[in-house]
This record gives structure tokens, sequence and C-alpha cells, in this order.
């Protein structure tokens, strides 16, 4: 074990080693060591989110036809230090009506519920928090940590404003786990297994993009919807409601939940990149020839996966500065209408699938063409809703007074 | 004491605090929220027993949905959020001595069981618990009947909920 192969236990045994060689006990040598692990990761996850700040803010201009930061630094690489430094130094105000101890947690624990995802995300072989077996469920169990923190913000702020959009936040999040959990459950079926490193290993051969498209597209929609992302941001619409469940913060406590949102959309953009697109591995098979061993390295993998996410990210964030606002209706029905029977439908369809073509060699083409089938049965079924529903607006009742003349 | 335990004493000193703050505090939004604590300590119990999915279980459920939904119909319901004054009802004796007789049943019950004395068994590692579990919950010579009856349940749960929405809006 070098630490070319393998940093982070190279690391760690040569802490262990230190500390042991200060007398201490191995019980405790193991909790620092393990402290000092968790200490990085959120490092790392942090220095992650400060870099966000201006991908977020150069992306955003692009789109919109701008230039974005450019003064502090080059292509304005300094910019967020600058925003981190003034958020610091604004006054920090507790409004006189707040509860004030829960309207200080809320942004604590807004960040703390996206930086504890970070301690399954498998960025390399070897490079990760802890491997566990239901680590697919604890993805959802720390997004509810999420929600309560919206909660408690828009409850302690004593605004009303702040409560609808404590209200729409959560009627979101609640309604798009259902999709969520079952667009997660599709990658568990195609790999046998909740653990993050499982479902990346047994993608080695092939993406599971490929195997179910559909899923992918369910899983984006419902991880936007949980991220508050346009076209979902009901929670903090500019135009209704100011500011949403973050009306009354000011400073860094404002900060916390941007940079929560910030790197909760990378996160995801990482846990799409590791549910679907391989995850750390896989630099288009060429890891496997001998000329190109040298690609399966932690760090190489520590990369791909990092590009992998930065793409996930893009993708949402291309979707939200392109997308406009929907209504809280059209959203609740789209989930509970659309989006959750097409889920359920795919679960029970891949289910099958695999479990019926599990042994033959047209496993991955059947699997893909029944998703493909779906989705055209999906759009079959939409073009006559809809055709039906624009046919009842532009005649109405016309049929009724030809059916009375005859 | 081995770190096992000491989390357990931490975490017991934890869920007991908290549970007695669900009942003593005035206001009923921050009772909720300390509910979530106790819940949340429940979790930290259930992966102490190595029921990782268990633990993960009980906060999607309760912490994720029950609790919140809690809150939502505290803040949707009781316009009155007060810090003090008298509590909303003076059953506490009562409910006092139902605890402690709840508590000194099943204290009795489990003394007089045999492994109530002895250490559980680590799990070998490598076992896969949640693969078992699955197994069990679907296999007739095991959980598969009142898995079955509560599915029944929770449909009729939804069925009715469905029902009772869909009447009031005519």
């Amino acid at each position: 074990m070098t630490f070319w192969n393998d940093p982070i236990n190279f690391i760690a045994n040569w802490l262990g080693g230190v500390f042991a060689g200060w007398g201490m006990a191995s019980g405790l040598v193991y909790v620092i060591t393990a402290l000092i692990g968790i200490v990085v990761i959120i490092l790392f996850a942090m220095a992650i989110a400060i870099f966000l700040v201006w991908v977020e803010r150069k992306v955003v201009a692009r789109f919109q036809d701008r230039l974005g930061p450019n003064r502090i630094g080059p292509f304005g690489l300094i910019q967020p230090f600058a925003d981190i430094i003034k958020l610091i130094i604004k006054e920090d105000i507790t409004p006189d009506g707040a509860d004030k101890l829960i309207f200080n947690i809320a942004p604590v624990m807004s960040l703390a519920s996206v930086i504890l995802i970070w301690a399954i995300v498998p960025l390399a072989s070897n490079i990760y928090g802890v491997d566990i077996n239901v680590a697919v469920l604890y993805l959802v169990a720390v997004g509810s940590f999420g929600t309560l923190s919206v909660i408690m913000a828009g409850w302690a702020s004593n605004n009303k404003y702040a409560l609808i959009g404590a209200f729409r936040m959560v009627a979101t999040m609640i309604s798009y786990e259902i999709p969520m959990v079952v667009a997660l459950l599709i990658p568990t079926i195609l790999s046998g297994t909740m653990s993050v490193k499982g479902i990346t290993e047994a993608q080695t051969n092939l993406w599971f993009v490929f195997l179910s498209p559909l899923g992918l597209l369910l899983f984006l929609i419902s991880a936007i919807a949980e991220l508050g992302r346009s076209p979902f941001d009901l929670n903090e619409a500019e135009s209704e409601i100011v500011a949403g469940f973050h009306i009354e913060y000011t400073g860094m406590k404002f900060g916390l939940f941007y940079a929560g949102e910030l790197l909760h959309a990378f996160t995801f953009g990482g846990f799409m990149a590791v549910l679907f697109f391989g995850g750390y591995g896989g630099f288009f098979g060429l890891e496997k020839m001998t000329a190109f061993g040298w690609l399966a390295n932690p760090f190489v993998e520590l990369v791909i996966f990092l590009l992998k996410a930065l793409i996930g990210y893009w993708v949402i964030m291309w979707i939200k500065y392109s997308m406009p606002r929907i209504r809280i209706d059209f959203m609740l029905a789209f989930n509970w209408k659309f989006l959750t029977p097409l889920a359920f439908v795919l679960l029970m369809i891949t289910a099958l699938m695999d479990k019926l073509l599990a042994p033959t060699q047209f496993y991955a083409s059947g699997m893909f063409l029944s998703n493909v089938l779906l989705a055209w049965i999906v759009i079959e079924l939409l073009r006559s809703f809809s055709k039906r529903e624009r046919l009842a607006k532009e005649k109405p009742a016309e049929p009724v007074i030809q059916a009375a003349q005859h | 004491m081995t770190p096992d335990q000491i989390i357990f004493l931490l975490c017991a000193v934890l869920i007991v605090a908290t549970a007695l703050m669900v009942v003593t505090a005035r206001n009923l939004v921050h009772a909720a929220l300390w509910l979530v604590a106790t819940l949340f300590g429940v979790a930290i119990l259930y992966g102490l027993l190595q029921a990782g999915f268990l633990a993960l279980v009980q906060v999607v459920v309760y912490i994720g949905a029950i609790a919140i939904l809690f809150i939502f119909a505290v803040m949707l319901t009781r316009r009155e959020m007060r810090d003090k004054g008298a509590q909303l009802n003076q059953n506490w004796g009562l409910a006092a001595f139902l605890g402690l007789l709840t508590f000194a049943g099943l204290a009795f019950i489990l003394s007089s069981w045999v492994g109530f004395s002895n250490q559980a068994a680590k799990i070998p590692a490598g076992t896969d618990t949640l693969s078992a579990l699955g197994n069990a919950l679907v296999s007739p010579n095991a959980f598969v009947l009142p898995f079955e009856v509560a599915s029944i349940l929770l449909l009729a749960a939804l069925v009715g909920a469905v029902y009772i929405a869909s009447a009031s809006k005519k």
C-alpha cells in the first residue's frame, strides 16, 4: 500500500502509527483518526461549496448573456472569498418575534443535512467516508433533515412569507420523495445492492443509464424538486413571497442556506453519476488495457467522479436557468397524477424484466427496449389526453347543441 | 466501559431528557421538535444494535413524515403559541402513573427472560442482514402473513384518506 494507490488508508495508518508512538490506547487512536477523517471530508465539501459559488454565478451569467464575476482574480475566481468576507461582516439580525433558538439552529441544520450526505459519497474506489449497505435509503433519510430545517426556519422567523415558503417547500419535498425513492430503487434492483460502492462496481461494464433511461429522468426531476430549484422553486418565488423561508436571515446565516443549496445540487449531480453513470469508475474501458493501467488510480477516479458530478450539476443549472416557475397545483398534480404512477409502473417493469431476463444475453437490450416502449406509451397517452383537453376547450358544448337540433 | 456503552448511556440520557421535554414543553411546536430529537435518539439505538436499516427507516418514517405532519397539524390548527401558562390538561398525574406502570410491567417481564442478562452475540462481519430481512418478509415460513396484513391495513387507510378528502369537496 503506497500513497498513490490508497491515499486515505495510507495517511490513516501513518497517523495511527504516530499516535500509537505517543503512547495512546488503540481504541483512542481509532476514534481520533476517524474524527480527523470526518473533519477532512467536511472541509473538502465546504471547499467545493466555495468553488461552486463561482461556478454557479459564472454559469448563470452565461445563460443570461452576461459575463459574470470577472474583476477579482483571474476569471473572477477570488470573488467567492470577497462574498464570504462581505457576508461575515454584515449585521446579524434576529427579528423581534422570532423563536431565537430554532431560528439560529435552522441554517446549521440545513447545511448539515447536505454535509451528512458526504459521509457516503464514493469519491473513488478507496476514498469515501463509509460504505453502508443501506446507503440509498440514507440519502432519503438525510433529506428529511433538510425538510425539517426548512420548516424550522419558516416557522421561527415569525413572518408570513417565510411560513408560506416553508409550507410550499415541504409540500414539494414530501410529495416528490415518492418518485425519488422509486427512482433510487431502480439502480438497487439492477445491481442487487443498496451500497453506493456496490452500485458503482455493478456498472463497470455498462452504465445503468443505458438500462434505465427513464429511471434517470425520474431521478433528475425528483432531485430538482427536492432541491427546490426552478421550475420547482415555489419556496422562494421572488415575485410572490420575496425570498421564501429564508427571508429574515442575514449575513452568514443566509450564506449557510445558500452554500447548502449549491452543495446539495452538486451532491445530487454526484449521485446521478453514481447511480446511472458509473460513478468514479470507467474511463470508457481504457483502464482495463495494460497500456493505460495507471488510469485505475484513486486520484484519476476522484477527478472522473468530480467531472461527472459537475456535468450533472450543470444539467441541473441548465434546467434552473431556462425554465419558468410552475404553479403549485400544477406541480402537485404533475407529481401525483403523472410522475408517481409512472415511477411505480417503471419499477414493476424493471423488477419483472430483471427476473425474466437475468440469465440471458438479452438483458441489457430488453431493459432498454422496455424503457423505450414505456416512454412511447406514456407520450401517446399524454398526447391523446392533451388533445381531448384542447378539443374540449376549443369547442365548448357544441356537440350537445347539434344533438339537440337533429 | 466500552465505547458502545458510553454511546448508549449518552443516547439514553438524550432520549429520556428530550422525551420529558416533549410532555412538559408549553409550546406545541417546541414539543414536536423535542419529539424529533427523541425519535432521532431511538434511531441511534437501532444503529448501536447493528440494525442500520431500521435506524434509517426510523428517520425516514418518523422524522421525515410523521413528525413533520405533527408540526404541520399544530401550526395549522392552534393559533396560540405560548411559552408560559397552564398546561393544556391536568392529567399529568394519571399519565405519569400509567407510564411508570408500563415501565414496571415491561421490566418485570424482561427480567424473567433468559436473554436479559446475556450479552448479545455480535453479528459476524459480512453478514447481509438486509437481504435476510427482505427474504424473511416475503417467506411463507416467516412473516409473509403479518406483512401482507399490514399492507392491507395501510391500503385501507390510503383509500379512506382519499375518500374523506374527495367527499369534503362536494
